[in-house]
């Protein structure tokens, strides 16, 4: 855990510099496409909400100067499969974004979606030693959780403090300053498994990049594409990507639960492949271009040519009908949704006061699915799209950029984490020196 | 299994940029090396050609050589030639004079004319007032001279000179035979006063021949000399009034015409005069005879 919280505070010192500076990258990995917004802030005045122009929901201290998608190679189920050619992806992105942004980027906050993410809540309790709860009593009241066994080669994405109760208040948001006898801190620990991050980590540094921040590709979805008062009220957010499905609930502005299917549009594209015997990439089109969910009698008369050119001509010359494409289509999204049904089921998103449901991702362009979603989900779905951020342009505002654009807040508003606390002086080693020089800061 | 290894010329076109066009193009958008390769490494490399090219004499002195080389051919030019030099405003006898100061050798280049010098030396000729020098169109050079006017002849201890109205020599008046009949004044430092002889001359203009000349007493003050008559000892200051009183009561009792020595207005609330001896001699007389006559009357 040690080795956790330094190498997560080194990761946050290099996001710190990278915002001195002014310019960091962000990176997202996904299994369809890997895409690469640069970012610079700055406290110029044209960025300031003025009369007209409000505070874009807090986010206008940031701006996208660059920004570039290209296809993913090598990438399965959100998890890097072959290094070399991700490595290739992640240089293509970040080439055309630096371009684009006529300025050379060093750091880069990295999200992906897969290595079978983990939720964990937690409970930590500490006594007060004075009687209002200062931020070195947090930092005991976290430190004081016991962490379970999250099993061999895992290591912790994220550790963040959800609610804080003190004696018998509970839902406190932050307990600073308030009077009491004890702290109770309860967290949200999201593991995922340890060799992705290290293959990740190999492939950025290949890049002649380094690595200020990781983020779990379906947290930060959530936080892109949900509403302040969905975060607020409870909500769930589906990231229907290219390998896999990301679920996270949030609910009073934290995530809560957050876990994937591994599952998702890519293995749409291969039962088309499969089941109307064409090659993978003319799947993708047909899926894209003529690809649906709820079929109508229309869809009956609209033909789709299947052109190829292996030289048979009965084989040359198929066609089917849009029905067929939405028969082949619709039982691969079912189960999808289905699985996203059990894995709301088993976070117990039931028993949240409202059962908000979002739908974003490349995956939610898919025409019927809020119909298909809300026979399978509940009746509250509704298709959502990433906020607008300013310079991002036109080709990355849709909901396949999520992900890419809640990397961006969560590079501006980075959520408090486990790490970024002070850790107890009664956690260092008996006989160390900072140990010494902690006790001293703390009591004088 | 897919091949791995990849060997020359199998390879599919790839849209990834490899490590180092990758590296190339991080490196060309950092600052620091973009600003020393486009301005550093240039800048360094003209000043290190200059210096290795300046640093051997021969190569200054070639460069010297044909820098002159080039600048005497736009010189010589025809354009620029200048063949021959009209004087204007100047007595044929003055323009031989400046003809012969300037001594120019025809034809020569404007280049060479220095304008400034040439003028100074022209005005230091003392029958000129001013110069003005110019080279016109059609390769002349202009002179155009303002002569001093001779204004008087003053009588100095080193020979007579014609001067002009402000006391400037023009020229010996040996040289001047023609001018003899300017109005003359003398004494040491009489040119500096000349403006102030000037305005007696024209105040004692009712005089007419019989005024002689200007004499300066002590470098202070003025003596009208006449012809046949007093002297007239004028005051320091204000020596026009004092005439102006005198030639009044010339006018009024023929002052001038009487048997009087001098005239001597220095003192500026009386008239002084001085009588001859014979006039003296007479006024006695004149006085016994009236006494007599009183005694006897």
């Amino acid at each position: 855990m040690s080795m956790l919280y330094q190498s997560q505070r080194a990761m946050r010192a290099k996001r710190q510099e990278a915002m001195r500076r002014g310019v960091i990258a962000i990176l997202d990995i996904g299994s369809y496409k890997t895409s690469c917004l640069v970012l610079r802030f700055d406290s110029s005045d044209d960025l300031r909400p003025s009369e007209e122009v409000g505070a874009m929901a807090g986010q206008s201290n940031f701006r996208v100067i660059g920004a570039a998608t290209t296809r993913s190679r090598g990438v399965k189920f959100g998890e890097i499969d072959t290094v070399q050619e991700t490595e290739r992806a992640i240089r293509t992105a970040v080439q055309a974004a630096q371009k684009m942004a006529n300025m050379r980027v060093d750091h880069v906050i990295v999200s992906f979606s897969g290595a079978r993410p983990r939720s964990y809540g937690l409970v930590g309790e500490t006594s007060l030693q004075t009687g209002t709860v200062t931020e070195c009593d947090v930092a005991r009241a976290l430190a004081a959780c016991d962490v379970p066994d999250i099993g061999e080669g895992r290591e912790v994405l994220h550790a963040q403090p959800v609610n804080f109760a003190l004696d018998h208040r509970s839902g406190l948001k932050d307990p600073r300053g308030h009077v009491g006898n004890r702290l109770s801190a309860d967290m949200h620990m999201l593991t995922i498994e340890a060799h992705a991050i290290e293959t990740l980590l190999h492939c950025v540094k290949r890049c002649d990049l380094e690595l200020a921040g990781v983020a779990s590709s379906p947290y930060v979805a959530g936080v892109s594409s949900l509403v302040e008062d969905e975060q607020e009220l409870g909500a769930a957010c589906i990231d229907l990507g290219g390998g896999t499905t990301g679920v996270s609930i949030f609910i009073k502005k934290h995530m809560i639960y957050a876990d994937t299917v591994r599952m998702g549009g890519d293995h749409v594209t291969s039962d088309i492949s499969q089941g109307l015997q064409i090659p993978a990439a003319d799947a993708e089109r047909i899926k894209t271009r003529f690809g649906g969910l709820v079929a109508t009698g229309m869809d009956d008369r609209e033909r789709i040519e299947l052109e190829s050119d292996t030289g048979d001509w009965e084989h040359d010359r198929r066609s089917i009908s849009r029905a067929e494409l939405i028969g082949v289509m619709r039982p691969r999204v079912e189960e999808i949704l289905e699985e996203v049904r059990a894995t709301l089921e088993d976070a117990g998103f039931d028993h949240l006061p409202s059962q908000r449901i979002v739908l974003t991702g490349g995956g939610s362009q898919i025409p019927g699915l809020d119909q298909l979603a809300s026979r399978i989900l509940g009746n509250q779905v509704r298709l959502g799209r990433p906020l607008r951020v300013q310079g991002l342009p036109q080709s990355a505002c849709g909901p396949a950029f999520s992900a890419c654009v809640g990397l961006a807040l969560f590079a501006a508003y980075p959520q408090d984490e486990w790490w970024d606390f002070e850790v107890p002086a009664d956690r260092y080693p008996a006989r160390s020196l900072r140990r010494a020089v902690k006790w001293f800061r703390d009591n004088w | 299994m897919r091949q791995i290894i990849r060997r020359r010329g199998d390879a599919p076109r790839d849209p990834a940029p490899s490590r180092w066009s990758y590296r190339a193009q991080r490196l060309w958008l950092t600052p620091l090396f973009r600003s020393v390769l486009r301005v550093g490494i240039p800048s360094f490399l003209i000043a290190g050609a200059v210096g290795l090219y300046a640093s051997d004499p021969a190569n200054i002195q070639r460069l010297q050589d044909s820098v002159a080389e080039i600048r005497r051919s736009v010189e010589d030019r025809p354009e620029f030639r200048v063949n021959l030099m009209a004087i204007e405003g100047a007595t044929p006898v003055l323009a031989e004079e400046i003809r012969a100061t300037l001594a120019l050798d025809f034809p020569t280049s404007s280049f060479d004319l220095d304008l400034p010098r040439l003028r100074a030396r022209v005005e230091e000729i003392r029958a000129v007032d001013t110069a003005e020098l110019r080279v016109r169109s059609g390769g002349e050079l202009a002179v155009i001279v303002t002569e001093r006017r001779p204004a008087m002849v003053w009588q100095a201890r080193e020979g007579l000179w014609v001067v002009d109205a402000g006391g400037e020599r023009v020229a010996p008046l040996l040289a001047r035979p023609r001018l003899v009949d300017l109005p003359v004044i003398s004494g040491d430092g009489a040119n500096d006063a000349a403006e102030e002889a000037m305005a007696l001359f024209a105040v004692a203009r009712p005089l007419g021949d019989r005024l002689r000349g200007l004499v300066r007493m002590g470098e202070r003050r003025w003596d009208v000399v006449l012809e046949d008559g007093p002297r007239i000892l004028l005051p320091a200051d204000q020596p026009m009034r004092a005439l102006e009183e005198v030639l009044a009561l010339h006018d009024a009792q023929e002052l001038l015409d009487r048997d009087v020595a001098r005239v001597d207005m220095r003192d500026g609330t009386r008239t002084v005069l001085q009588l001859t001896p014979q006039a003296m001699a007479e006024l006695r007389r004149m006085r016994a005879t009236d006494i007599t006559g009183d005694r006897n009357g």
